[in-house]
């Protein structure tokens, strides 16, 4: 097999304060294989979206990558010049982001923005860009496509604006595509319609995907596999069966248990105490261990992401060493 | 079950809304006046001590309705009995002030609910001053027992009374939604309207709110009127649900019985949507289009266009409510 496609190792970003650096990112390190769709999951703050920006280089100052890499295809993006990062951007890496609203320009035909787009990324003339944006809003499910390209987004509704977004986003036929929040301003049933588009769309053209989400349930239908992020870093990564019906970090495993289902109506929900730290507060150690059910001395330490098997997990219950211990005590 | 315990009861009630342009452009450009029903003559009723659930997409008139049992908003046509009292009509000043105390609202952005410049301690104890405290009866409590009461509804819902005089600043969005909480419950309310009370918080703690909702119901035997758009919110909280499409009631049913036997082809849609953790990999029926704007509903039953059962009747007759579901093909069958 040949290697990832996008390789991060040890990013961190710094915001600069006047109180000194805020570490947003810490230690992050992940793997996309080509074709492979990797879901980002975890709560607010804990900086699924920022390693999303880091990636395509989007970090708005005073946000900046301070430490680690990120590779696309081997070759080192995240010390590029702007320039050279915006050919990388929309031709190799596409985007797709929450509010489709604001991610299209209210004042340009929904066909000239993807032409324009294909322009600028492909050797085509004009007449042929244009033959290709009908294609693509045929793709993406828009009926009457050749229609429909002359219209302006206000004439689109939430669904329909949210798929000329996943046409523009791969329409320079990039190979990978981070979707940050895709369906999460959508109703359910429109949700569930772009989910299986982009999936089918991504798997079609061979695409891989970074899809960040806070919802466990989206990832569970698209990804192959699962980072669940806390706190800047990530704390559990592997194959999305494996990861939702065994979980092995407790955070991941008070996630899981937090969640509502519609199988049974539980008596009461599993809660974690407490609340997400502030990223000017993180604990030294392990950032999960003041709300942790089995945290123990070790914890004190930041635990390094930790192999189990085929998975990953921060945490010092699965060192071998620390274990034994646990056990004596 | 019997009416005598309905704390509310809703009967035909519709909104409409004049969304018409300004009268010149209308003059000159010879438009028509447009209206937009966002509420479409509702029937049904809420039992004292249970949790009524009410689901719906964008724009099905959820938040509409929320806003007319509150009484935030008049109602069209129809009406809305609190204990009795239609809120929008009655005269009797004593009615409406008791009416008033036994409701409360917990909206659903706790950034946006609470007054940035009030502290803690006088948000919570608001309801309190403004309603004459029922336990004494005495037109207004003294100082020290109101903070005494914060202080007390300040631990009820998990926070320190050394919050008090803090500012909403100074609070987690999960920490606010405690707050809020608070406020509804300070004045003894036997009935809350939660508009969406979790939408804005993490899952983890979304489930900390929705285990003090329910402690809090058992402990002072709340009735809560629960509007959502999650499904599994409204299963692990509501007794009873009722489903909403385009400002019409499309299925009203136990919680249980509606989750395990949907019978309007909508719900049925609505729960195949969801997301699925368990990842059963169970084939699933495609969801066809997006809700229709309200603006210009389609004719007979506002579903029949996405509707994968839909047969002549649907396009042309408006199915009839009856039975707890509003559907052509539930009635014959």
């Amino acid at each position: 097999m040949t290697g990832p496609l996008l390789s991060v190792r040890d990013l961190r970003v710094e915001f600069a304060t006047r109180k000194g650096p805020l570490v947003a990112l810490d230690g992050v390190s992940f793997d996309i294989a080509p074709g492979e769709v990797l879901g980002v999951v975890g709560e607010s703050g804990a900086g699924k979206s920022l390693t999303g920006l880091a990636v395509i280089g989007l970090l708005d100052p005073p946000g900046h990558i301070a430490g680690g890499e990120i590779r696309l295809d081997g070759e080192r993006i995240d010390d590029l010049p702007p320039a050279r990062m915006r050919l990388i951007r929309g031709r190799r890496i596409g985007i797709v982001f929450q509010d489709p609203l604001t991610s299209l320009n209210p004042l340009m035909r929904v066909g000239d923005q993807l032409t324009e787009t294909i322009l600028a990324h492909k050797p085509l003339g004009r007449r042929q860009a244009r033959e290709q944006a009908i294609a693509w809003l045929g793709e993406v499910g828009i009926p009457s496509p050749e229609k429909r390209i002359d219209g302006y987004p206000h004439e689109f509704s939430g669904g329909m604006r949210q798929r000329v977004v996943i046409a523009l986003a791969l329409c320079a036929e990039p190979q990978l595509v981070i979707a940050d929040e895709p369906t999460t301003a959508l109703d359910v049933s429109v949700q569930a319609q772009i989910i299986s588009l982009l999936k089918n769309l991504t798997r079609r053209h061979g695409v891989a995907v970074m899809l960040i989400t806070h919802d466990m349930g989206v990832i569970a239908e698209t990804a192959d596999r699962v980072a669940v992020m806390y706190a800047g870093s990530i704390v559990e990564v592997g194959e999305v069966h494996e990861l939702v019906r065994n979980p092995l970090h407790p955070y991941t495993q008070g996630l899981m248990a937090a969640i509502p289902t519609l199988a049974v109506r539980a008596r009461r929900l599993a809660q974690i105490p407490g609340a997400v730290p502030r990223l000017s507060a993180i604990p030294r150690g392990c950032a999960f261990a003041p709300r942790c059910p089995r945290v123990f001395e070790r914890c004190a330490e930041r635990p390094p992401l930790i192999v189990v098997g085929e998975r990953g997990a921060a945490c010092w219950l699965y060192d071998r060493a620390s274990a034994a211990a646990d056990v004596r005590n | 079950m019997k009416a005598a315990d309905a704390i509310v009861e809703v009967r035909g009630l519709s909104r409409v809304f004049d969304v018409s342009g300004p009268w010149v452009s209308r003059l000159i450009g010879r438009e028509r006046r447009r209206t937009l029903t966002a509420v479409d003559g509702l029937d049904f009723a809420i039992y004292r001590g249970e949790t009524f659930g009410l689901v719906g997409e964008s724009g099905s008139g959820k938040s509409t309705l929320a806003r007319m049992v509150v009484g935030l908003l008049g109602p069209s046509q129809g009406q809305v009995l609190i204990d009795g009292v239609d809120l929008a009509r009655t005269n009797n000043r004593t009615a409406r002030r008791t009416v008033r105390r036994h409701m409360q609202m917990i909206f659903q952005d706790p950034f946006a609910s609470l007054n940035p410049r009030w502290r803690v301690g006088d948000i919570i104890a608001e309801p309190i001053c403004a309603f004459p405290a029922r336990e004494t009866g005495a037109h207004s409590l003294g100082k020290r027992a109101i903070a005494g009461r914060v202080d007390e509804l300040l631990e009820l819902v998990g926070l320190h009374p050394a919050d008090a005089p803090k500012f909403p600043h100074e609070f987690s969005g999960g920490q606010r939604q405690r707050i809020a909480i608070a406020r509804a419950i300070a004045a003894h309310p036997d009935f809350i309207v939660c508009d969406e009370p979790t939408s804005a918080l993490d899952v983890s703690i979304q489930a900390q709110i929705l285990n003090l909702m329910r402690d809090l119901q058992e402990r002072l035997g709340l009735t809560y009127l629960l509007i959502t758009h999650n499904l599994a919110v409204v299963r692990f909280m509501a007794t009873r649900v009722g489903v909403m499409y385009l400002g019409r009631l499309v299925e009203i049913g136990d919680t249980d019985a509606l989750f395990a036997r949907p019978r309007h082809p909508y719900t049925r849609m609505l729960l195949d949507a969801v997301p699925d953790l368990s990842m059963s990999g169970s084939p699933r029926t495609p969801v066809a289009g997006e809700p229709p704007n309200p603006i210009d509903p389609p004719p007979g039953c506002p579903f029949h266009p996405r509707c994968p059962q839909a047969i002549a009747i649907c396009k042309s007759e408006r199915p009839a409510f009856r039975d707890n579901v509003a559907c052509h093909l539930a009635h014959d069958g």
